[in-house]
């Protein structure tokens, strides 16, 4: 078992970089998700740490061992693909027995290990049926025993529970996090839904046009982003643009100065604060930051009412609080003031 | 409520005459066969099994059958060989000019038989002028021609088995430690069996079938049977023809169900 190491890594394609300069090192055991919208490089890097891509520029390291040119076959990678792949001719036991004949593993020991890995993830009384006649869950649990039955160094999954269907995604994603666990493989997994990403990941890097945006667990990611890109992929965000004009004092584009905690170097920014984070008052509220907005609706969701307010730059922001919190008037266009604490909000480029 | 639609009639009696267009004429060979008329008429005085084994009697008839058949065989082999490795790398490498090399492997399938023939014989012509081999009117060059005929077959119906079969079970072979060579036979090979027999069968019946391009390529005694049933027609017509001719529709109807059962032969084009 050990981590794994990425350093400098980068893939062009002709004109078209698809992953710059990607330092990231991952942790022996930890479950690290690689975040992004499609095109991101988010699976290019995944398919690098595999061997499937070789990297432009850069090393990749599994512990202290440099496999950067090492072919995909040699490498002892377990990967779990987007929609399995699942070998179609072979039965669950042999799909799961390929690696291990590959390896030349006498008969026994395979035998051995392909029922040790069916009871892992509880599929023996399976072993012999088709992959085409499994459920999708069923299926993936397979191609997760096939993918750990070589005793991989690292465990990769390509946006593993995209094939799911909702209720079964966050069941499987809980499986797949204990199985995980359980054998403290060092893993990575990439997706695009940040809900899956926060759910299971240690930590999450995520990235936007080829790089590394950020990297941290999901409550760092939501409460300090450390981009606008972030802020606005992770969570809903309302931002504010403007300028800052003094330490830890911010002025809107209408010449309002608002407060914020931590340091920031002088110049534009874009002040961030989440809709759980920001109240909306009747009366100007004191020693803390206020602006005035109409609101333009609400929208009742059971526990939390969602606000559409307008600030007077004509930008839309947002704001949720508990339904039971009574005294906020529901009409659209009354004037109301929303404010936030500055410890509350963070600034961005 | 009595649902009557007369667009619905309409198409389905079109379906039907198009149906009874292209079967009916097999359905009177096969009919004419059984005729016990010396000279075919209609309608027939009475039936007999007699044309079957006169036509098995016929040095030209069963010679041109046992040369189709090896003729056939032999030259889906040779497609098989040649068709499934272009396949693979025109499907699976991304080489400069693979296009080109494409369409050039399906290209006989395009060029009007008769014209390929033509070339391929004068083409024979010149090599046995260049190297005194002589391939004109020999078994090889007969099987040379064939190939040419089957493989486009091949090839179409290869490449479309590659294509669908999903790429990423390959990836996954190899994740696994197969390489190359391994990831071929123990994942690719399988998932494209179906395709590979579907091929088979198909260049064995353009083969099989195959009348233009062997034209020019026959020698005496070497004939196949499209070509013995064409000399036949020269200066006969009685049923010998209608029996050789329900044999052939017979073979040929198996190799299509068989390979029907492999690739559903929809998705192939």
């Amino acid at each position: 078992m050990a981590g794994v190491n990425l350093s400098g890594i980068r893939k062009v394609y002709g004109d078209f970089k698809a992953v710059s300069d990607l330092d990231l090192q991952i942790k022996e055991g930890e479950l690290l998700a690689l975040l992004g919208p499609s095109g991101c490089g988010k699976t290019t890097t995944l398919r690098m740490i595999a061997g499937f891509v070789m990297p432009s520029a850069g090393s990749v390291r599994f512990g202290d061992h440099d496999v950067t040119r090492l072919p995909v076959h040699k490498r002892n990678v377990g990967m779990v693909f987007q929609g399995y792949a699942l070998f179609p001719h072979l039965s669950v036991a042999r799909n799961v027995e390929f690696g291990l004949r590959v390896r030349k593993w006498d008969a026994q020991r395979r035998a051995d290990k392909v029922s040790q890995m069916l009871r892992w993830v509880q599929l023996e009384s399976l072993a012999d049926r088709h992959p085409k006649a499994l459920s999708g869950g069923q299926q993936q649990r397979v191609a997760l025993a096939r993918a750990m039955a070589i005793e991989p160094d690292v465990l990769l999954l390509d946006e593993p529970f995209s094939a799911l269907d909702a209720k079964l995604r966050t069941q499987m994603r809980t499986e797949i996090r204990e199985l995980q666990q359980d054998a403290h493989i060092t893993s990575v997994f990439v997706t695009h839904d940040q809900e899956e990403a926060m759910a299971i990941a240690d930590r999450i890097g995520v990235m936007n046009q080829g790089r590394l945006e950020q990297l941290g667990s999901a409550e760092d990611l939501y409460r300090r982003p450390a981009s606008r890109f972030v802020a606005t992929f992770i969570g809903k965000c309302n931002l504010l643009e403007g300028r800052v004009t003094a330490p830890g004092s911010f002025e809107t584009a209408l010449g309002r100065t608002m407060q914020f905690a931590g340091t920031r170097a002088l110049g534009p920014a874009a002040l961030c604060f989440r809709p759980e984070q920001a109240r909306l008052l009747v009366e100007e509220p004191e020693g803390v930051n206020a602006i005035p907005v109409t609101l333009r609706s609400a929208t009742y969701l059971g526990p939390l009412t969602e606000y559409d307010v307008e600030t007077g730059a004509g930008r839309r922001l947002l704001v949720t609080a508990p339904s039971a919190q009574p005294g906020v008037p529901h009409e659209p266009g009354t004037a109301l003031h929303l404010s936030w604490h500055a410890e509350d909000c963070v600034l961005v480029d | 409520m009595h649902n009557f639609n007369f667009g619905r009639l309409a198409f389905r009696s079109l379906v039907i005459a198009v149906f009874a267009f292209v079967v009916m004429p097999l359905v009177v060979i096969v009919w004419a066969a059984f005729f016990s008329d010396k000279i075919l008429t209609f309608p027939p005085k009475g039936y007999t099994l007699s044309w079957f084994t006169r036509a098995w009697e016929l040095r030209d008839f069963s010679q041109g059958f046992a040369m189709s058949l090896k003729v056939g065989a032999v030259a889906t082999f040779c497609s098989l060989v040649l068709g499934v490795p272009a396949a693979l790398a025109i499907e699976r490498f991304p080489f400069p000019g693979r296009e080109t090399v494409r369409q050039l492997l399906l290209a006989p399938m395009y060029v009007p038989a008769i014209v390929a023939g033509a070339a391929v014989y004068v083409y024979f012509v010149q090599v046995e002028i260049l190297t005194e081999v002589q391939f004109a009117a020999t078994f090889g060059g007969l099987v040379i021609a064939h190939t040419l005929v089957a493989l486009p077959w091949t090839m179409r119906l290869v490449c479309a088995s590659l294509a669908t079969a999903n790429t990423t079970s390959e990836d996954a072979a190899r994740s696994l430690g197969a390489n190359a060579l391994q990831t071929f036979f123990l994942v690719t090979l399988p998932i494209i069996r179906p395709g590979i027999i579907a091929a088979a069968m198909f260049s064995f019946i353009a083969s099989f079938s195959d009348l233009e391009k062997s034209l020019f390529l026959v020698g005496p005694g070497k004939t196949t049977l499209p070509i013995a049933i064409v000399n036949y027609l020269e200066w006969n017509l009685d049923s010998t023809i209608a029996a050789v001719a329900t044999v052939q529709i017979f073979i040929i109807g198996a190799a299509l169900l068989l390979s029907d059962r492999y690739v559903k032969l929809g998705k192939a084009f």
